[in-house]
């Protein structure tokens, strides 16, 4: 697997391939596991949890109805305060800005701070396209890029990996990028994450250029914020001499105080921390402190087009914490790489098509990779209600087809549902029919169906099915008149 | 009070005993039950695919089914959870102003079996009896979206000679999600092939649900395994007497 999603096949079918590697499971559930009983734990620990998701549900819509004034509010303090602010539309023009920035300091390597909005845009190829390489820092990221492989969890993009299969990457890899891994390198956690401090150092030390994310910014002081566990952000945050930082326009909070409930729900949720080891905001440029020229990209990239979905927008309040995503019963057998994108387990179900937009095939087949059981409304800190979504934009996805010349055959059979659901003669009918077929199978002494043909093939491929009663439940209740006269 | 019973279109073409175990049930507590012959189906089915206008005449035959009951009660979290939560969705689509009011009546009073027996009733013992060792798993629709909470097992705890074992993961959805057990089988068979072993572990003789979708699908799993896990409606439990066992 090389470093790009583009061109991925429908979740059916990438879930069809993860399904059936038995290590991924095993290593999914592992870990889905450890982190839900982590999280449990201490968010039973909050007293008035479900206020706090209230009023973090709260904080984010508030910037997002105000988000165009609260957006320029931004970037007039970050200029005030000495950053350069830049606008970016789509992935290409943020791209090219960072680009420009790194050859008018002609710098051909840069460090990079885990951030999800990076690789939604594709940064790492694009600048090693012009010859530039990018770093990433953090440990699960750094096992992803030396391993040529696809994040596949929001929070441990190298979840699907176990401690032998990093061991070999680091191995393998690590030498022909910078420092070797040590000959005694063993798969024990703390020897592994001590030679990615070793070899990570050295990059650090070298690196003029840093890009960072931000997991928010607040408008009214300039203030950007991003939180981590390893203190490799803050080590590219504060000793390059420049620092691009790209925001997705919906990281805006409007105040200082506001973070309040945020920065409380996000360990809590993600990591199952009280709190988040570091914590590092920077206002523009500090003399004589940290990076001396600072740019920071405001990008689009389809996030107005979720804003104007009514139902949809709710998503945007998202932080990333990635809780969604570990209590998810789907996503824990088929990993983040069946998503086809950087946003795997239910959110990226809707943003992925929130941000794209439905009509292409592979976009479409995300809102459906749900069975709707709701355990991600419930974990989300900020009240996403991800079922509702989905099915806003199934409805969104059959819409697209509604004028098809010709229907496939689920919409014909939801046409014909709705006919005879229309009428209950109809239905009545229709269920006389299938009595007929299950007194002739019970007759042949039938329990359960076997392996049917066609479409039915879906279900009784590896489950039974009941055959028919002899009688339907409205058949019985007339015979006997409502069971008077049993 | 006149009550109804909508007995979802799953129970009335596949599973009709569970209908008639409400019947028993609730006439052996007091209350004399109608079927209204209008109705069809909830509407889930087309909603939860996306196809929202085709769920229309779903909804329509429902308030034609149901206005003027005072309580509509259902065998079925996700039908109750459908009528409560996204009738009102289908009308507002359909631009039926008519549509929009009559769901606003049938839908607040629109129950699960056991949110009507234990909130509306305020009854747990129902006088049943059944003497078998039963666990219980809690369907999602009937956690999350009714919050039934631990109503199904006060219920149960009250069946004499009933042996209660608890399922290790009960909380976790077992795959069926209507027509993603289809269009995503392979996950769904995983999903529903990890419930069916939790199961088997706890050893009991007996699974029981308050939804036959999750239960048809959760059992076509244990009888493919040929698993000797007989799998059954909370209302077939809650109808049976010594005289009359399930
Ligand atoms: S949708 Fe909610 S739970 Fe999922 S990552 Fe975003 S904030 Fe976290």
């Amino acid at each position: 697997m090389t470093g790009t999603f583009v061109g991925m096949p429908t979740f059916p079918s990438a879930a069809r391939t993860a399904l059936a590697d038995t290590q991924l499971r095993h290593n999914l559930a592992h870990a889905t596991g450890v982190i839900r009983g982590k999280r449990a734990a201490v968010v039973g620990e909050v007293e008035n949890w479900e206020d706090l998701r209230l009023a973090g549900a709260a904080v984010k819509d508030r910037a997002l109805r105000s988000l165009d004034s609260r957006l320029v509010e931004l970037e007039e303090s970050l200029t005030a305060r000495g950053a350069v602010v830049h606008w970016a539309r789509d992935a290409d023009e943020a791209n090219r800005i960072v680009v420009e920035v790194a050859r008018a300091h002609a710098v051909d390597e840069v460090v990079k701070v885990k951030s999800m909005v990076t690789q939604e845009i594709g940064l790492n190829e694009a600048l090693e396209a012009e010859g530039i390489a990018a770093w990433e820092t953090d440990l699960a990221e750094l096992i992803v890029q030396l391993g040529g492989d696809l994040p596949s969890h929001i929070l441990v993009p190298a979840i699907h990996r176990n401690r032998a299969e990093i061991r070999e990457i680091f191995r393998r890899r690590m030498g022909e990028v910078g420092r070797p891994a040590p000959d005694d390198l063993t798969d024990e956690p703390a020897v592994l994450a001590g030679a990615a401090r070793e070899h990570l150092r050295e990059k650090f030390l070298r690196a003029k250029l840093a890009v960072s994310g931000a997991n928010f910014a607040v408008a009214d002081s300039g203030t950007l914020v991003v939180v981590e566990s390893e203190g490799n952000g803050r080590m590219c945050l504060t000793l390059p001499d420049v620092l691009v930082s790209i925001v997705g326009i919906e990281k805006v909070v409007p105040t200082w105080a506001e973070l309040d409930p945020l920065i409380r729900l996000l360990p809590r949720s993600s990591t199952g921390e009280r709190m988040n080891p570091y914590t590092s905001t920077w206002t523009g440029i500090t003399p004589g402190d940290g990076p001396q020229e600072v740019h920071v990209v405001l990008l689009d990239n389809g996030r107005t087009r979720a804003l104007a979905d009514e139902t949809g927008r709710q998503a945007l309040r998202c932080i990333r914490c990635s809780a969604c995503l570990n209590v998810c019963p789907v996503y824990e057998r088929t990993g983040g790489h069946a998503y086809g994108s950087v946003y795997p387990g239910p959110i990226g179900a809707i943003l992925n098509p929130l941000l794209k937009g439905t009509g292409d095939p592979q976009t479409d087949s995300l809102p459906y990779a749900s069975s709707l059981c709701g355990a991600c409304f419930e974990a989300c800190p900020v009240r996403i209600d991800i079922p509702e979504v989905l099915v806003h934009l199934r409805a969104k996805v059959v819409d697209g087809h509604r004028d098809d010349r010709v229907p496939k055959p689920e919409a014909l059979a939801f046409r014909g549902a709705a006919w005879a659901f229309a009428d209950p003669g109809r239905l009545g009918r229709a269920e006389r029919l299938s009595s007929v077929a299950g007194r002739v199978l019970r007759r042949r002494g039938k329990a359960s169906l076997g392996r049917l043909p066609g479409p039915g093939g879906a279900w009784t491929d590896a489950r039974d099915l009941p055959v028919p009663p002899a009688e339907s439940f409205r058949d019985w209740w007339k015979r006997t008149d409502g069971g008077e006269r049993e | 009070m006149r009550v109804a019973l909508m007995v979802t279109c799953v129970n009335d073409a596949m599973f009709p005993g569970t209908g008639q175990a409400v019947v028993r049930l609730l006439r052996r507590v007091g209350v004399d039950v109608d079927f209204p012959q209008a109705q069809t189906c909830c509407g889930q089915p087309m909603v939860n695919t996306g196809y929202l206008d085709e769920a229309v005449p779903a909804v329509r035959s429902f308030v034609r089914a149901f206005e003027g009951y005072d309580a509509v009660v259902t065998p079925s979290g996700s039908c109750a959870g459908s009528a409560r939560h996204q009738h009102q969705l289908v009308a507002a689509r359909s631009g039926d102003a008519g549509l929009a009011a009559a769901v606003a009546e049938t839908s607040p009073k629109t129950y699960e079996l056991t949110e009507f027996l234990v909130d509306v009733l305020g009854v747990t013992d129902v006088g049943a009896y059944f003497p078998h060792s039963v666990t219980y798993h809690p369907t999602c629709h009937s956690l999350r979206m009714l919050s039934v909470g631990d109503r199904p097992r006060q219920l149960l705890e009250k069946v004499r000679g009933l042996r209660l074992v608890d399922l290790p993961k009960a909380e976790e959805c077992c795959g069926f999600g209507g027509t993603f057990a289809l269009k995503n089988a392979d996950t769904s068979v995983a999903m529903g092939t990890d419930k069916a072993r939790h199961v088997r572990e706890t050893g009991a003789e007996v699974l029981v649900a308050g939804d036959n979708s999750c239960l048809m699908h959760i059992g076509g799993v244990l009888n493919r395994g040929r698993s000797g896990v007989r799998v059954m409606h909370l209302a077939e439990i809650l109808a049976s007497t010594e005289e009359r066992p399930a």
